[in-house]
């Protein structure tokens, strides 16, 4: 290292910053060893493995595609896809839609404003298997808080997490209430971001709140929306705390998303084989899903 | 005029409606799970719900700590989040500074690649490699496989921060006759000084809350705390009291926090949108 640096520094001071920028690189070499081996080789094993009828004991011989042969014909696989998908839009578009709205609101000046987005933050740093378990107990059918706040006023109870066809909404409210801050967060940056220029004329042209709002704010703010929603995309796919946490997949295999199963396959059945299939299918996904983010990203660097 | 004067007030009251509708789902929450942790049993089952605990009682706190060995397992969350943030500055804040300088974008994307996996998509071979170095019922799993969550999150936030920087500095030092490692140190790094706590803090947060790894490796005495607090609901018998003071105690030092450096958690979350798992 430092016998390198020594040779840089002969050299003749205006092609120094040049010279130099190669040996930045040493730099990012330990941490990019350790992400490599912790990620890279899981990825190379994973892919070997699926090949293989893998469990945790006894032999493990080579199959071929027929782990992924299995995942065709496997009702309780394409089941998951389907409520992953369900789940995921869900997951997308409601905090979407409130973390634009609460954006919008944190952007003006009112008092106490410092404090009310910090507890607006507060769900997305809580700890996310201890928020969980209080939600398990507002949804109790009996005691719960959530069924007396909606009888109180008039409503009928609901079975939240404890029927098939009320569970995936509810669990989407959880993440709803937990991770509409993040959208907020990005779409907030962007709109600090924006120039007070198109404001200040549209208010002498007399423009609503909302005409500004679907003319300025909404246009110029797009490529944080895209970036918030791509993020939240990626991450309603991860969803995993939650769900195992709240219903495990349950009632009844009725709320088990992708990431669910790949669970139960390889850490409760121990097939190991199989759920490396899963895992390789869901990383794809996942990957095309991000070189997505990237093209957002770069549309985003060339405005 | 009137007019006027009629519309901004409605626009203040609608935004001040609207700011009260958005944050109080999340205050409510959180007041009703403090609720449930200082009430005895009684009144955390009886119906209509009591909402003011009267008299509050500390004794769910007692019991968790007297009945479930939390004391072990808040001193496994500490030593795994404090080795892997600790790692990850020493390993990340030097690799941001690099790739920040090189401006290689290409290494930033596969930090993203991190950022984006499913931290369950590589649990399986390291599991089973773990397995085979007898290392599973240490804590040396959980430190290793944290790094996942705690190295990409200080890289990201490191380069925006030493992209952020004047060069001129580093360059004046470069050229009096310091090498590349000392200006890094003596230099950059102070000048970082806000951007590594930022890092730290959010690396911190989000080591802390990690479930999943824990709950594939941890033994019965290496578990960190939200494998612990998860252990609570299903092996004991469901008592509201306890449950949700465990739950409060897990995430309590994470709640302080944010409220304490809400500046740098904004100012870090805005940047890198990021999260750990």
């Amino acid at each position: 290292m430092s016998a390198t640096a020594a040779t840089t520094l002969l050299r003749p001071d205006a092609r120094r910053g040049r010279a130099y920028a190669r040996h930045y690189w040493a730099f990012a070499v330990p941490a990019a060893t350790v992400v490599l081996l912790v990620i890279l080789f899981p990825w190379i094993f994973t892919v070997f493995m699926s090949l293989h009828d893998w469990k945790v004991t006894g032999a493990t011989p080579f199959v071929g595609l027929a782990n992924y042969a299995k995942m065709l014909q496997d009702e309780r696989f394409l089941w998951a896809i389907v409520r992953t998908v369900w789940f995921t839009i869900g997951t997308v578009v409601a905090p979407m839609l409130l973390g634009v709205w609460a954006a919008v609101c944190f952007a003006s000046n009112f008092r106490l404003r410092g404090l009310a987005r910090t507890l607006f933050v507060l769900p997305m740093m809580a700890t996310p298997v201890a928020i969980a378990l209080v939600w398990t107990m507002m949804f109790h059918p009996q005691l719960g808080v959530l069924n007396y706040l909606l009888t109180s006023v008039g409503l009928p109870p609901s079975s939240w997490v404890y029927d098939s066809s009320t569970v995936i909404p509810t669990l989407v409210m959880v993440e709803t209430w937990q991770w509409t801050p993040l959208v907020m967060l990005i779409v907030l940056g962007g709109i600090a971001s924006l120039p007070l220029e198109p404001y200040e004329a549209a208010i002498l042209d007399g423009a609503s709140a909302w005409q500004m709002f679907r003319h300025i704010t909404l246009p110029l703010v797009w490529p944080f929306i895209m970036v918030a929603a791509v993020i939240r995309l990626i991450d309603a796919l991860k969803t995993f705390d939650t769900i195992y946490v709240i219903t495990l997949g349950g009632p009844g295999t009725s709320s088990e998303t992708l990431n669910i199963l790949l669970y139960q396959t390889a850490f409760a059945y121990y097939d190991l084989g199989y759920g490396s299939a899963i895992v390789v299918v869901f990383f794809l996904l996942i990957l095309l899903i991000s070189l997505l983010l990237l093209r957002v990203r770069q549309r985003e660097a060339w405005r | 005029m009137n007019r006027h004067r009629l519309r901004r007030w409605l626009g203040r009251t609608g935004l001040y409606a609207s700011v009260i509708l958005l944050v109080s789902p999340a205050v409510l929450f959180f007041l009703w799970m403090l609720s449930l942790s200082l009430k005895n049993e009684l009144d955390n089952t009886a119906y209509p719900p009591v909402f003011i605990p009267h008299p509050p009682t500390l004794a769910n706190f007692v019991d968790v700590f007297e009945k479930n060995d939390f004391l072990t397992y808040t001193i496994n969350s500490v030593i795994v989040s404090f080795s892997a943030t600790g790692l990850a500055l020493l390993l990340g804040v030097p690799a941001g500074y690099g790739i920040a300088k090189a401006k290689a974008t290409k290494a930033a994307a596969l930090i993203l690649v991190a950022r984006v996996t499913p931290g369950l998509s590589y649990l399986i071979p390291l599991f089973l490699m773990f397995q085979w170095l007898g290392m599973i019922g240490t804590l040396t799993p959980l430190v290793i496989t944290h790094l996942v969550i705690t190295v990409p999150i200080v890289v990201w936030i490191m380069i925006g921060f030493f992209e952020g920087l004047p060069g001129e500095l580093e360059e004046a030092a470069l050229v009096d006759g310091a090498t590349i490692w000392q200006a890094f140190v003596h230099v950059a790094m102070p000048l970082a000084r806000p951007g590594i706590m930022v890092a730290m803090i959010l690396s911190f947060i989000f080591s802390w809350n990690n479930f999943i790894f824990g709950v594939v490796l941890a033994g019965r005495t290496t578990r960190t705390l939200p494998v612990a607090v998860y252990n609570v609901l299903t092996f004991e018998q469901i008592s509201w009291g306890p449950l949700a003071a465990a739950a409060l105690v897990v995430t309590a030092p994470v709640l302080l926090l944010t409220l304490l450096m809400q500046r740098e958690i904004v100012a870090g979350l805005t940047a890198g949108g990021v999260k750990g798992g």
